[in-house]
């Protein structure tokens, strides 16, 4: 099987645009009578759901960001009752800015869907056996490959993260054909195989590698390494979760899955529409989902979108690979991370709002630093006392973000002070 | 009488350590004990000084995070044992030792050993009771 839904995504354009029109204008009607929210929002536009009847229309929405979701939370966007929806995820870990996404089953199927034609495209089929060790749970990452490996009929291993050892005996054991994870799991688990000197008894394939950027360097490194090839999925639980868009054997960027997800490239600053091929923000339009129906949502992520013929067949518009953000966000081992969240952690555990964050890749893997001046009030006369502080910063820090990250005590008044902007983040991560 | 220690934070690069020493130099004071603590990044420097308030005011001039600790100089036997003795007696009194050094003296026969501990005044009791001199600061200077 070479598409998993070879007639949308092969299909001529004139009867994607139409399917799309279709479902933007019972998207749109469904938002404005179902989620008071948006029907405010689009008062407040002065657009009305009759306003919008073709695709050319859509720049005429307006848009959500994350604050949207944030000011509504938890249930401010829910297009229907809460009997009506079967499943609940949420992005990785943030306290300030967590985002609850909710799911039909419709909405699940849709999902799964979008993910089984990203296996596909990487080469799976029935008999292949799919290794997910993207985290189960509230995170997108598990539930979403599983999903599409089912609907697939691949043998679905549902490893979750951790454990790499467990991981590779399974691996072998079961012989997995295709790995999903992040990227630099996948680049830590090509070194433990090579180091318990098995890279010849496993039997992988292909990745489908997501939720984090990485550079084509990696991903020459990762198909050497493992000799496979490795594969690009993107998504943002907003939308739904991984699938969104996903890459093909040609590699050279992700097919969206536009019956679904209409893009749009926008100026983050003007927030104005540009022409295809230029590089700006991506925004998304959820035109299938029922309970959680995103309209035009900012994704804050910078790419470039080109409609140009690929050679896998498919007709779906490309989009490029993540080339940035349009906002201090940080993507750190999957998870997204803002520099106000450390701040907030910081001053309320005593500490000066001048910090520094240091982002490395080490053999694959993030690492995050958090340097901090010494105060007068948390020092202590002994290394005992002072270690105490770090850890209790180091688990407050934890259970702001999500991951561990290392904290260093520097000297007062050491880390520089800018004139202007202050350098919060020193990123030596090469992507 | 317990004494003052003065802890100071230091960063661990080459040459953190010797703009402390040359600060206190500048200034004229005496160091008559000290030890270091080390991390793999940061130390803590605690020193036993002729002046304390003095040593506070130029180290916190001088942009240093500073404490000052109430610890006990208590005299040892200056011979085997001595130290092990004195040891043994907090340990009878179930006194945890956070850290200890020595003190140097100018005097020969007198060896004193610096004692952090968490209660200072019972430790200081303990002691007593079982013959141990502790030192104050007037002491320390005629040392």
């Amino acid at each position: 099987m070479k598409y998993y839904h070879p007639d949308i995504e092969c299909a001529s354009p004139e009867t994607l645009k139409a399917l799309q029109a279709e479902k933007l204008v019972r998207a749109v009607r469904h938002a404005y009578d179902r989620v008071p929210y948006y029907r405010e929002l689009m008062r407040q536009k002065k657009v009305e759901p009759g306003d919008i009847r073709s695709l050319e229309d859509l720049p005429k929405l307006p848009f959500l960001t994350k604050e949207d979701l944030r000011k509504a939370y938890p249930y401010g966007l829910l297009a229907l009752p809460l009997s009506d929806v079967v499943r609940i995820q949420s992005t990785s870990g943030t306290t300030g800015t967590r985002v609850v996404a909710f799911y039909t089953q419709h909405d699940i199927d849709l999902w799964d869907e979008s993910c089984a034609r990203a296996i596909i495209a990487a080469g799976g089929g029935k008999d292949d056996v799919v290794h997910v060790c993207y985290g189960y749970g509230l995170f997108t990452g598990g539930p979403g490959l599983n999903g599409g490996s089912h609907k697939v009929g691949s043998l679905t291993l549902p490893m979750s993260s951790g454990n790499t050892e467990r991981q590779i005996q399974f691996m072998l054991d079961l012989e997995s054909t295709i790995l999903c994870c992040t990227p630099s799991y996948a680049a830590y688990l090509a070194e433990a195989i090579i180091q318990m000197g098995v890279r010849d008894r496993i039997k992988l394939k292909a990745g489908i590698f997501g939720a984090e950027a990485w550079s084509e360097e990696m991903r020459r490194d990762i198909e050497d390494k493992l000799g496979i090839k490795a594969y690009d999925i993107y998504g943002l639980t907003e939308i739904s979760g991984p699938g969104v868009s996903f890459e093909c054997s040609e590699q050279t960027g992700m097919h969206i899955n536009e019956d679904h997800f209409l893009a749009e490239i926008i100026d983050p600053e003007t927030e104005e529409v540009l022409p295809e091929g230029s590089k700006g923000e991506i925004v998304f339009s959820c035109i299938s989902k029922e309970a959680f129906p995103l309209l035009r949502y900012r994704t804050r992520d910078i790419c470039v979108l080109s409609r140009e013929k690929c050679s896998c067949g498919r007709t779906l518009i490309k989009m490029s690979r993540i080339l940035g953000r349009s906002d201090d966000m940080l993507i750190i081992r999957g998870v997204n991370v803002f520099p106000s969240q450390i701040e907030t952690v910081l001053l309320r555990c005593g500490y000066p709002a001048n910090y520094q964050i240091l982002l490395d890749r080490v053999r694959h893997t993030d690492s995050l630093e958090v340097q901090v001046e010494m105060t007068q009030e948390m020092f202590s006369d002994t290394v005992k006392g002072i270690a105490a502080r770090e850890k209790e910063l180091v688990a407050s820090l934890r259970a702001m973000l999500g991951i561990s990250p290392k904290v260093t005590i520097v000297a007062p008044r050491s880390i520089a002070r800018s004139e202007g902007k202050a350098v919060r983040v020193i990123d030596k991560r090469k992507l | 009488m317990p004494v003052e220690q003065i802890s100071v934070f230091v960063e661990n690069h080459p040459g953190g350590l010797a703009v402390v020493a040359e600060a206190l130099s500048a200034a004229g004071i005496d160091i008559r004990a000290m030890s270091l603590a080390d991390t793999t990044d940061f130390g803590v420097l605690r020193l036993i000084v002729n002046d304390a308030p003095r040593t506070q005011t130029v180290l916190r001039a001088a942009g240093y995070i500073v404490s000052v600790t109430p610890v006990l100089a208590a005299f040892m036997e200056d011979r085997p044992g001595g130290l092990a003795r004195v040891l043994q007696i907090l340990a009878d009194a179930a006194v945890n030792v956070e850290y200890l050094y020595a003190f140097i003296t100018r005097k020969a026969g007198n060896a004193l050993v610096i004692l952090r501990v968490e209660d200072v005044d019972f430790a200081e009791k303990m002691l007593a009771k079982k013959g141990v001199q502790i030192a104050d600061a007037s002491t320390l200077l005629e040392l």
